[in-house]
């Protein structure tokens, strides 16, 4: 395969994808940690937004999402922005839109996992953080979100690499990242089929590393699993 | 921000004729990938290390890669060959909406076929004792036991993938194809109203989601019906 002095396009267009899906990855986390709390909340109003949100933007396809944010993004903030006395223009470049758009559908499915995991804390731990005088966000801090880690990282490791695939999506709005540096490539040396099987080549890597690091940290999350522990002597 | 709703009106019956296409999309490729993935199933759920190998490689190629770079490859790539171009091949790959079909389908079947191997590995070892020891031979007992059983175990999961598929169909407007995405795309490059095109395709895919969940629903009561008996208990 002879990328013809384009081969670091393509590598500064998988760091560019990097970028994007960490970005994401943080954020959605975010989003999905507050949806599964509004999720099982006793306000009904809080239930009711995060319901709606994880069952329209799961049933909305991801490209869709990214179209409507890149395209109608300025449209939004600017209505937003009015209300606040601000009238210039507002652009929402395409990294930005990007990020937005993986971060909520990521977020959405996000939402679905941490409360899966928050319901299979027992209520009893709940009780007893409260029966040693610990406040309600003291047991969240100390208590659930230790445990929630554990109990999310497998699914929350599936969601990363079908956002990690989902990154591609982005280039349709001419973010620089690896897809669309793979379609430059093939524009200029007419080969489309090298670069896109290069691109492959390289999203396999990251899915590949992103599967390492996952198990990775599954193994750390629960070391009475996979390590020896010795029963005498040894200091926890 | 002024939004229009007479505009999505006037444009619901182009965004329909969008959504059929969208349809048809999933449907075809939904059915070819099905055929696909049984076999790729059977042989990556083989004990033949070469036999299995195969249905790994290809599998884990499709899982590993996103869509749209299979649809380029596929669309895009093909050109890049003199000999697809004279050969019999060219005028189905020239046409955008079977690239769509075939990378749609490749992988679905990829997809499909990891939910079937889980399936098929998900059936009591008892049943496949019990069907070596009526006498059945292999073919009968893929047949009469294993497949019928991987399928009931398999449908929730699979109509989830039929989801995720009609998700990925709006990869096909990156390909010049008018499905839902793509006409509210051609409609939004003529009228300029984004926000109110995408919210109605958004809403028509919802729609197709929910009808989709509704039919599983009642498919999957009727395929698992041992699971929702109940005895009567009326004496």
């Amino acid at each position: 395969m002879d990328l013809q002095g384009f081969g670091h396009l393509l590598l500064s267009g998988a760091w560019m994808t990097i970028q994007l899906a960490l970005a994401s990855l943080v954020i959605g986390l975010i989003i999905g940690l507050l949806g599964a709390t509004a999720k099982l909340s006793h306000n009904r109003i809080a239930r009711g937004i995060a319901t709606t949100y994880t069952t329209v933007v799961r049933g909305v396809p991801e490209l869709l999402l990214v179209l409507t944010i890149y395209f109608g993004g300025s449209q939004i903030l600017m209505w937003i922005a009015g209300y606040f006395g601000y009238d210039d223009y507002i652009e929402v470049g395409p990294f930005a839109a990007g990020v937005a758009a993986l971060a909520i559908a990521f977020g959405a499915y996000a939402t679905e996992v941490f409360r899966m995991a928050m319901l299979e804390i027992p209520k009893g731990q709940w009780e007893s953080a409260q029966a040693i005088g610990m406040t309600r966000i003291q047991t969240f801090f100390r208590i659930i979100l230790p445990q929630l880690w554990r109990f999310s990282l497998p699914g929350l490791g599936n969601l990363f690499q079908v956002l990690l695939k989902d990154t591609a999506l982005v280039s349709v709005v001419g973010l620089n990242e690896l897809m669309r540096q793979a379609a430059v490539g093939a524009a200029n040396t007419k080969q489309p089929f090298d670069f896109y099987l290069a691109a492959a080549i390289l999203y396999l890597g990251l899915t590949l590393i992103a599967t390492f690091v996952t198990t990775y940290l599954e193994r750390r999350s629960k070391p009475e699993m996979y390590k020896k522990v010795a029963i005498s002597g040894g200091n926890a | 921000m002024s939004w229009e709703w007479g505009i999505i009106w006037q444009y619901l019956p182009k965004l329909m004729d969008g959504a059929v296409l969208t349809l048809e999309l999933v449907f075809v490729s939904g059915v070819i990938g099905i055929f696909m993935a049984v076999p790729l199933a059977l042989m990556r759920a083989s004990e033949n290390t070469w036999l299995r190998s195969l249905p790994v490689a290809y599998i884990f190629f499709f899982r590993g890669t996103p869509l749209l770079v299979q649809i380029f490859l596929i669309y895009y790539g093909a050109s890049q060959f003199d000999v697809v171009k004279q050969s019999w091949l060219w005028p189905i790959l020239r046409e955008p909406y079977w690239c769509a079909i075939i990378a749609f389908s490749l992988n679905t079947a990829a997809y499909s076929a990891e939910l079937i191997r889980g399936a098929i590995q998900a059936i009591p070892k008892g049943e496949i004792e019990v069907s070596k020891a009526l006498g059945m031979s292999k073919p009968t007992m893929v047949r009469r036991i294993v497949m019928p059983r991987a399928f009931g175990i398999v449908f929730p999961a699979y109509s989830n993938e039929l989801l995720l598929m009609l998700k990925g169909s709006a990869l096909a407007s990156t390909i010049t194809l008018l499905d839902l995405t793509g006409m509210a795309r051609t409609i939004i490059a003529r009228t300029y109203t984004p926000l109110e095109m995408f919210f109605a395709a958004g809403m028509v895919y919802l729609l197709i989601a929910a009808v989709m969940i509704g039919c599983f629903k009642l498919l999957e009561q009727r395929i698992n019906r041992h699971q929702y008996f109940k005895p009567d208990n009326a004496q």
